[in-house]
């Protein structure tokens, strides 16, 4: 240590300096958020549940199942993303489409979001872009982990999230 | 008769507030300063009806919390030893505060109340006993904890206060020999003399702070050190031994917290009273303003005292924030490094202080106040 540093002292007051400086500049800032300028910032903190950061537009957040327009399922029951799934999380129950240009649809898609690590795959893989991961929702949760299984009519009735990122 | 009783029970009950009130918001201005030195905004969700109050109901929160909480016994624990060991922590950090005073006098009809909870002729030697009989509390809980790391933590505090103690002691000795007086009051009413009135003039008045520097900074550093807080909190160390405390839990846990920001107020309100000027104003006569270009303002007594009592409440204030600035500033020292700084330097600079008060004092002909 320099001779400086042995006697603690000027370090200290360097210290306190420091620390006080952000004291105090941050201390004007909520002052002057508390008296009416609220563009004033004096934490970085984001106040979570209430406020969010914004999403990129490319996070992967819960599935949802695509809708044709008669509001069945996009899914043609390939089996692409259950096979290529790593936490097999996906199962999936094909059976005949009422309509005969259609091979088939699903009559079972249950993805367990308790074992689901978000790697995308799904999506990757999916030929008829049935199956997608913008829904914006990031905070779901469930008392047991049955209530992690999201069956084919719940994931269906998800919708995108909107410009915001946030869910709609 | 009892109006005298009255009396006394008020300038007691007035100290017992005062340091229960300031340990409890001390908890919260610990989250809030820490939070807003390291950019953060700190505790702030407990609410009552929707209504924060910027995290003040933390503090309630936190009590309800250790009260309601269960309070374990290891089975091996001295059942009784044990027991007292928080309380005598909270008493002696609660009683200390007793001789400080927190204001000159206040005249009410023919009646002369001082203002302080307890007069005694030998404030700095009681204050200094109580300080040094805190740690009967911590080393009472280390041991009859049957638990190793408590005992650790117990040992480091009795041997950090040793090394502290001596160091306040002998640091405060300057400022006992600079007013001639071992009583808190008389040291207080010292420090409103003007300072070299043959040089300055009258204009600065004689604090403890310009009259001691080197003492001060000795017995900030030993004060803090007494506090067991950070830098100096080998005896809690919550990284490497959880400290004499591990064993407890619920409201016992919290009475150790409690007393460390006892110890905290008590160490700010000598550091106050014996380098600040404690309830002196600057230029306040006890009728009134006297300024040394000549003006004067002449004050009721009653509103003097509340200006002196007011005046000591905010330099507590002031002491307490740059103690918790010290205290989220700097990292740990290690035990070794304490001890080396104890023995080392605070213990040889304080002798070297009194040294050199004395000569300065031969070499003035001594101090008058």
């Amino acid at each position: 240590m320099r001779l400086g540093q042995r006697f603690y002292l000027i370090e200290v007051v360097q210290g306190i300096v420091l620390t006080s400086g952000h004291f105090f500049r941050n201390m004007g800032k909520h002052l002057a958020h508390a008296f009416g300028r609220k563009d004033a910032r004096g934490a970085v903190t984001i106040q979570y549940p209430e406020e969010r950061r914004p999403y990129s537009p490319r996070l992967r957040t819960l599935h949802r199942l695509v809708r044709r327009e008669d509001g069945s399922p996009r899914c043609v029951a390939c089996m692409m993303c259950e096979t290529v799934c790593p936490a097999r999380c996906i199962y999936i129950v094909a059976t005949e489409h009422p309509n005969p240009e259609i091979e088939k649809m699903p009559e079972r898609f249950d993805i367990d979001l308790g074992k689901c690590v978000f790697c995308g795959y799904c999506v990757e893989a999916c030929p008829e872009d049935a199956i997608r991961m913008d829904t914006g929702i990031l905070e779901f949760s469930s008392f047991s982990r049955r209530g992690m299984i999201y069956t084919k009519e719940a994931l269906l009735a998800l919708e995108p999230a909107g410009k915001d990122g946030r869910p709609t | 008769m009892i109006l005298d009783l009255g009396i006394i029970f008020g300038r007691v009950a007035f100290a017992i507030m005062f340091m229960l009130n300031a340990s409890a918001i001390l908890g919260w201005v610990e989250r809030k300063q820490s939070a807003i030195m390291q950019d953060r905004i700190g505790a702030n969700r407990a609410s009552i009806y929707g209504f924060r109050l910027i995290g003040l109901f933390h503090p309630i929160a936190d009590a309800l919390k250790l009260l309601t909480k269960e309070d374990f016994m290891p089975a091996r624990a001295d059942r009784l030893l044990f027991q007292l060991a928080p309380f005598l922590s909270v008493f002696f950090g609660l009683v200390a505060f007793a001789a400080i005073p927190f204001g000159d006098v206040l005249v009410i009809g023919d009646r002369v109340i001082p203002l302080q909870a307890v007069t005694l002729n030998v404030g700095i030697l009681y204050l200094f006993a109580m300080l040094s009989l805190g740690v009967y509390g911590v080393m009472m809980a280390g041991w009859s904890s049957a638990n190793n790391f408590a005992l650790l933590g117990a040992q480091r505090a009795a041997a950090l206060m040793i090394s502290s103690e001596i160091a306040i002691g002998a640091s405060i000795m300057g400022v006992v020999m600079v007013y001639g007086s071992l009583n808190l009051q008389d040291i207080v009413r010292g420090q409103g003399t003007p300072l070299f009135p043959q040089w300055l003039g009258g204009w600065v008045p004689a604090w403890g702070i310009l009259t001691q520097p080197l003492a001060f900074i000795l017995f900030l550093t030993a004060g803090i050190a007494a506090t067991k807080r950070v830098p100096f909190d080998m005896p809690e160390g919550e990284s490497e031994i959880i400290g004499y405390f591990v064993e407890y839990s619920g409201m016992k846990s919290g009475m150790f917290m409690m007393s460390d920001f006892l110890e905290t107020v008590v160490i700010a309100g000598m550091t106050v009273s014996l380098f600040l000027a404690g309830w002196q104003v600057p230029y306040l006569a006890p009728d009134g303003f006297h300024f040394p270009w000549g003006a004067a303002v002449l004050l009721p007594q009653w509103l003097v005292a509340v200006l002196q009592v007011t005046a000591f409440v905010v330099k507590v204030s002031v002491m307490i924030f740059v103690m918790m600035l010290v205290r989220w500033t700097l990292p740990r020292f290690r035990y070794d490094q304490a001890m080396r700084l104890g023995w080392l330097g605070l213990f040889p600079l304080s002798i070297l202080n009194i040294v050199l008060t004395g000569i300065a004092l031969l070499l003035l002909g001594g101090w008058a106040p």
